[in-house]
């Protein structure tokens, strides 16, 4: 589904990503790892077209995207659920549902909108209940959630999140976990997931790459890490 | 059967995909964490990093037996002695053994491709595998009990017992499956002639042979010998063990793992890359071992790449069947001579049995290539006449498909094996 070939990323002149590759399959959910500054995030930028690679490809369903602004990638069905949640602090729950799926507000029937909200709703319990409740005012593990049914809302075939675990307390990301496992099993999203988490996102993942200084180092299928023990003693603390 | 579709059905641009993002991670893997490979990148001044497609890999040079035996014994590991679970190694009986390692999940990744070489064959869960490899310091025993063991097989691991012991155990614990080195396989059939056991008294169905290049005569004797469906398989310890490539049903090549394994053809005197379908040596460049990642690692084995589509339904690669190792091969009248080459021709010939010496001598200052050649067992040969022109029929193949004369003797049915002497043994008496 997804395709990133040999790109190379910069910001200013500080080399960031230096000739990655991976890729994604339909369904799958696959999860980054890595260090802070190894440029995890940067791969997601690049993904959505927020920084725009100086060498290499991305191809998303065979159509190279790698040069394309981030409202045309959007559109085609790729969503990004930003490090830290990045919500609309001064509107309501509703309305940051809403704008999630601006993007579909052209074509497709309000009923359709409608129901995906319906679905949010009972995905995400906690956020039915604060509708008209301002966004900002949400605790940290609500706002997360908020966040990705806000990006859900634009029906992506591919959803990025960046992070989600961060700042949030154990149960809470294990309960956002289970969401994403959720999503992956009843709407059929393909994930790629972001994180410092790396024992848990890998639980929940199919296949794992481990990002160092902007290079892949490793990759593999989710037991290949798990049993890795440079990985385990990296990443997970072993 | 296909043990792993996900992977041995992968359409190719797929593959190629995958084979990039694998290699890519092996080499910022072994510049970090391997010496040998840091040095002479820096040298050549290879930046993995500028690696972005599988053409990009002729930059880098090649690792041979040498290599490995200079960092002996393990200066080619990439991860700690600690993370290393197995450590295997060949003899050494041409000089210092060649030692690798395995992490958890190199021994796991070698199970499944082995699993996927006995499925290939049909071998199931509900087969007695009789594993003749030898068990120990070698690859093939531990190897192929991997593999069987994952698909459920019941094991038996009789290692290299004695040709007798084999064939007791072959009948009595019911073994529907072999396993071991063709030349075994081949003193098993003689010791169940010499003891008049019939291969009907055997439940063996399949045999998978390999670990030495075999010719497709030999195929036919142990086939006819055992009554089974027998096929091969390619593996070298320096990159895994058994488990690099294997026939399937159709018998049409050996299929590559190919999401384990970078398979390349090179010129073995320029080291240039062939292209598709040319014959030249074998290369390979690991992309998922952990503990010995081998980057470019000339195999001294010749093939070429077999790339029309299989009926099985597999996508790789395939490699045509090995029949020589490039160290066998000698010089005569400034021509480069292999033993399979000549194998292949007595193969072509009635009355010649695959059981040969070539004896390399030097007279009035020209080097002489003389074939002794066993007549075949079941040839009744009465007339001096006819052995004349066997040896005829012999030399002027030779010269049509080598370009050389030669002298040919033949020899008495089971001469060799009598004398103890292997098949294919050159004897060069020019330096004496």
């Amino acid at each position: 589904m997804l395709k990133v070939q040999n790109i190379r990323a910069y910001y200013g002149n500080m080399i960031v990503l230096k000739n990655l590759s991976m890729h994604i399959n339909e369904n799958e959910i696959v999860t980054l790892i890595g260090a802070n500054g190894s440029g995890k995030s940067t791969l997601l930028k690049c993904i959505v077209g927020l920084l725009p690679p100086s060498q290499g490809v991305i191809l998303f369903q065979e159509e190279d995207i790698s040069r394309l602004p981030p409202e045309k990638i959007v559109r085609r069905g790729i969503a990004l659920v930003p490090e830290g949640r990045h919500i609309f602090a001064p509107l309501s729950v509703m309305d940051n549902l809403i704008l999630g799926s601006y993007v579909r507000s052209g074509g497709q029937g309000k009923k359709e909108i409608a129901g995906d909200m319906e679905r949010m709703f009972e995905m995400f319990p906690h956020l039915k209940n604060r509708l008209k409740q301002l966004a900002g005012t949400l605790s940290g593990g609500e706002q997360q959630m908020l966040a990705i049914a806000r990006a859900l809302m634009s029906r992506p075939k591919i959803l990025l999140l960046d992070e989600p675990s961060m700042g949030l307390a154990p149960l809470i990301v294990e309960e956002i976990f289970h969401k994403i496992v959720r999503l992956r099993a009843e709407e059929k999203t393909t994930v790629l997931l972001v994180e410092q988490n790396a024992e848990m996102a890998l639980q929940i993942s199919d296949r794992g790459y481990v990002l160092e200084t902007g290079k892949i180092v490793y990759q593999g299928s989710r037991e290949d890490l798990l049993e890795n023990a440079e990985i385990k003693r990296a990443y997970m603390g072993h | 059967m296909i043990w792993n579709h996900e992977f041995e059905t992968m359409p190719r641009e797929d593959v190629a995909q995958m084979q990039i993002e694998r290699l890519q991670s092996t080499l910022n893997r072994v510049y970090k964490n391997v010496p040998y490979y840091k040095q002479i990148f820096d040298q050549l001044r290879i930046i993995p990093e500028e690696v972005n497609s599988l053409e990009d890999l002729e930059q880098i040079p090649f690792t041979t037996k040498t290599t490995l035996r200079d960092n002996y014994p393990y200066g080619m590991f990439a991860v700690p002695l600690r993370e290393v679970v197995r450590i295997h190694s060949s003899s050494g009986t041409t000089g210092k053994p060649t030692v690798v390692g395995y992490t958890r999940n190199d021994l796991k990744h070698w199970s499944e491709l082995m699993a996927r070489v006995l499925s290939a064959a049909g071998v199931t869960k509900d087969d007695t595998v009789q594993i003749a490899f030898d068990y120990g310091l070698f690859t093939g025993g531990f190897g192929f009990h991997y593999g069987a063991e994952l698909i459920g097989a019941s094991v038996v691991p009789t290692s290299l017992a004695a040709p007798e012991k084999q064939i007791h155990i072959m009948r009595d614990y019911k073994t529907t499956v072999l396993a071991c080195s063709p030349s075994f396989a081949l003193a098993i059939a003689e010791k169940m002639k010499d003891l008049n056991v019939n291969p009907n008294e055997l439940v063996l169905r399949k045999g998978i042979f390999g670990s030495e290049p075999w010719s497709e005569k030999v195929r036919d004797q142990i086939q006819k010998a055992f009554f089974i469906n027998a096929f091969d398989t390619y593996g070298l310890s320096e990159i895994m063990g058994p488990g690099v490539a294997s026939e399937c049903e159709c018998k049409n090549g050996l299929h590559l793992f190919e999401d384990h394994y970078i398979a390349e053809i090179i010129h073995p005197d320029t080291g240039a890359v062939l292209s598709p379908g040319d014959t030249g040596e074998l290369v390979l460049t690991t992309i998922t071992k952990e503990a010995m990642p081998m980057i470019r690692y000339r195999t001294g084995d010749l093939t070429r790449f077999l790339v029309d589509p299989c009926p099985c339904g597999r996508t790789s690669w395939r490699l045509a069947r090995f029949t020589s190792r490039m160290e066998d091969m000698f010089v005569i009248h400034g021509i480069k001579i292999y033993p399979s080459l000549i194998e292949s021709v007595l193969s072509q010939v009635e009355h010649a049995a695959p059981h040969y010496q070539l004896v390399i001598g030097r007279e009035g200052g020209m080097d002489e290539l003389e074939i002794h050649v066993e007549v075949s067992e079941n040839s009744v040969i009465d007339e001096v006449k006819t052995l004349m022109k066997i040896q005829d029929d012999i030399k002027s193949r030779i010269y049509e498909q080598l370009g050389i004369h030669v002298k040919v003797k033949l020899v008495e049915a089971k001469t060799f094996e009598r004398a103890g002497v292997k098949t294919g043994t050159v004897v060069d008496l020019r330096n004496q």
